[in-house]
């Protein structure tokens, strides 16, 4: 403790001080850090090698079939139904969160029903479920309802194809799962928020949109971003109806070819390759959001980047840490 | 706004045409339970109004009632000449569409006891936020407003802070400079000093002196005796949804007539 408050100098000055207090402190030596490090580097040099070496592995296969038209057809599809599924669903995510959050009993109950029953089947059964739409009714008619007033009718198998009914299954599906995202992200931000948004003269849209809203999102963004990638990988189910995306492609390849293996790893580089570019944006909305919860945000990967470029330079030493914080967008 | 600070606001029936509050027979219970009975209130224009009582007597139910965050089950509160929150239709009054209640509340400032910024929002984007989007000011004009805000609660170089970097006393003058951007006709305060260490309360009682001593009309409920008996006009002594004592802060609180008052006066000093 003396010599804690000591003024500086005060070695040179204390003969005594400089004996058996003087001494360097060694932290830890951690060898096993280093035994882990090899082993575990030996066993994916084994790994590595058994794929390479193969024989019945043949990776020209692989290289062939990564662009082939079909493939890409294929992706573009499941882009397609990731993109509308997930933007659908999202917004009748916030109607039913909406519903489960009023104090309508009957929205209410409906809310719940619906979260209940797409929650607890299995997706596949409802993948198959809208594939045979066309079993349950054979016409669709656009009409009022409990009338016998119709404008328009279709067959069901013309109007619904597998494109159709895979992305019905999918938006509903998602739906029930987005709300319960949404509800959380409501429930999440303090009521004396709202009360002091109303004590401004904030109507409860305004209050919604601008106090209420960016705060939940803190809390909706990550829980979204997994469901974002779930729903892209989920697209493959729909090779049971037959929806022409990425995977069904590939099987039917695979299916004249026999090349099983290899189209199955072309579709997973495909698959990587997605989600990876997805969590991209996810990162930076995640910034965006978090703005005032955090003292300081972390550094984007381009600002990581630009610090280490800058450190390998000789320079100026770094700036001690501070509490200043960026400010996004000003 | 010419009203002289008369303080015999005991008999509230003859005050009630020139006061800017007027609180009459206001009920309110929650379920079963009574939180208001029969309270009868008014504030003159200019002065300051501090509600004192033990937790539960109703006072905070009552500033809520106010700028209509809670509903109440009879009775009239006028702000300004204007029911707030209900229409009259005979004898009988219905509530208001929010959009005509957010309307009567931009009149109303109010501070919390928990502050309630919007933590995404800088000290400044706070200030700004209801003058440029409910009240449709211009940018440029809302932003030199709030900083002059900012400079007059002693916080001009907070500007771009966000409220988790402030201290509970700069978050509560932020709350202050929030409330009085939309220049209101009344400021309510709801404990405004009870969330914050000792050492910060004194800067948050300073700004709301200086602000009744500019002329702001003021209902407080705070436990600062300290406070109420240097700034209030009027004190109030609530205890079970009633009014036990009302009057200058010299008779209520040097001289209670009432023997709860006088308890509950002992128990805080």
């Amino acid at each position: 403790m003396t010599s804690a408050t000591l003024p500086r100098g005060a070695a040179e000055t204390d003969p005594g001080f400089a004996t058996d207090d003087d001494v360097e402190a060694i932290p830890l030596r951690r060898p096993w850090r280093w035994i882990s490090a090899v082993v575990v580097l030996a066993l994916l040099a084994w790994f590595v090698s058994v794929i390479a070496t193969n024989p019945n592995l043949d990776f020209a296969t692989v290289g062939l079939f990564l662009f082939d038209p079909r493939i890409l057809e294929g992706v573009w599809l499941t882009i397609l139904i990731t993109v509308i599924s997930m933007a659908v669903s999202t917004i009748l995510a916030i109607v039913i969160a909406a519903m489960r959050l009023s104090s309508n009993p009957v929205l209410l109950s409906v809310a719940w029903f619906y979260v209940w029953a797409f929650r607890g089947t299995p997706v596949l059964v409802q993948i198959v479920l809208w594939g045979y739409l066309g079993l349950l009714f054979d016409q669709i008619r656009l009409g009022i309802p409990l009338t016998d007033v119709v404008f328009g009718s279709m067959d069901t198998n013309a109007l619904v194809t597998p494109f159709v009914a895979g992305l019905l299954a999918l938006t509903l599906n998602q739906a029930a799962y987005s709300s319960e995202i949404v509800r959380a992200g409501m429930m999440s931000v303090d009521e004396g928020q709202r009360e002091a948004a109303y004590s401004l003269g904030m109507s409860p849209l305004y209050t919604f949109r601008r106090v209420l809203l960016p705060q939940a999102m803190r809390v909706i963004i990550p829980p979204m971003g997994n469901e974002l990638i779930s729903m892209l990988k989920n697209t493959s189910l729909l090779s049971v109806i037959a929806v022409m995306e990425l995977y069904t492609q590939a099987s039917v390849i695979s299916s004249t070819n026999l090349k099983q293996v290899e189209l199955l790893i072309v579709v997973s580089i495909w698959y990587l390759f997605m989600t990876s570019v997805l969590s991209v944006p996810q990162y930076y909305l995640e910034r965006r959001f978090g703005r005032g919860s955090t003292r300081n945000l972390p550094p984007t990967p381009i600002q990581r980047l630009r610090k280490a470029l800058q450190s390998r330079k000789p320079g100026p030493a770094p700036a001690p840490p501070t509490n200043a914080v960026e400010v996004i967008g000003a | 706004m010419n009203m002289s600070m008369t303080q015999t606001v005991a008999e509230p029936e003859a005050r009630h045409s020139e006061a800017l509050v007027q609180i009459r027979r206001v009920r309110k219970s929650f379920g079963a339970h009574e939180v208001l009975r029969d309270i009868s209130l008014s504030v003159p224009a200019g002065t300051v109004t501090v509600l004192l009582g033990p937790s539960g007597s109703g006072k905070s139910t009552l500033l809520r009632c106010v700028n209509h965050l809670e509903t109440i089950d009879g009775g009239r509160i006028i702000v300004d000449g204007e029911l707030i929150g209900y229409r009259q239709a005979g004898h009988k009054t219905h509530e208001m569409s929010p959009r005509q209640i957010a309307k009567q509340r931009q009149g109303i400032g109010m501070v919390f006891q928990r502050f309630n910024l919007f933590p995404h929002m800088t000290a400044l984007e706070n200030i700004m936020e209801a003058p440029v989007g409910v009240a449709g000011r211009p940018r440029a004009m809302a932003k030199s407003r709030a900083l002059e805000l900012l400079d007059r609660v002693g916080l001009a170089d907070f500007a771009g802070h966000y409220p988790a970097q402030l201290s509970g006393g700069q978050q509560q003058r932020i709350a202050i400079a929030r409330a009085l951007a939309m220049e209101p006709k009344l400021m309510l305060f709801d404990e405004p000093t009870s969330a914050l260490d000792p050492e910060l309360v004194g800067d948050v009682l300073d700004v709301m002196r200086e602000l009744a001593r500019e002329g702001m009309t003021m209902i407080v409920v705070t436990h600062e005796i300290g406070f109420a008996r240097g700034v209030a006009d009027q004190v109030v002594f609530m205890d079970g949804g009633v009014v036990v004592e009302a009057g200058p802060p010299q008779e209520v609180l040097d001289n209670p007539q009432r023997q709860r008052t006088r308890n509950f006066l002992e128990s805080v000093q």
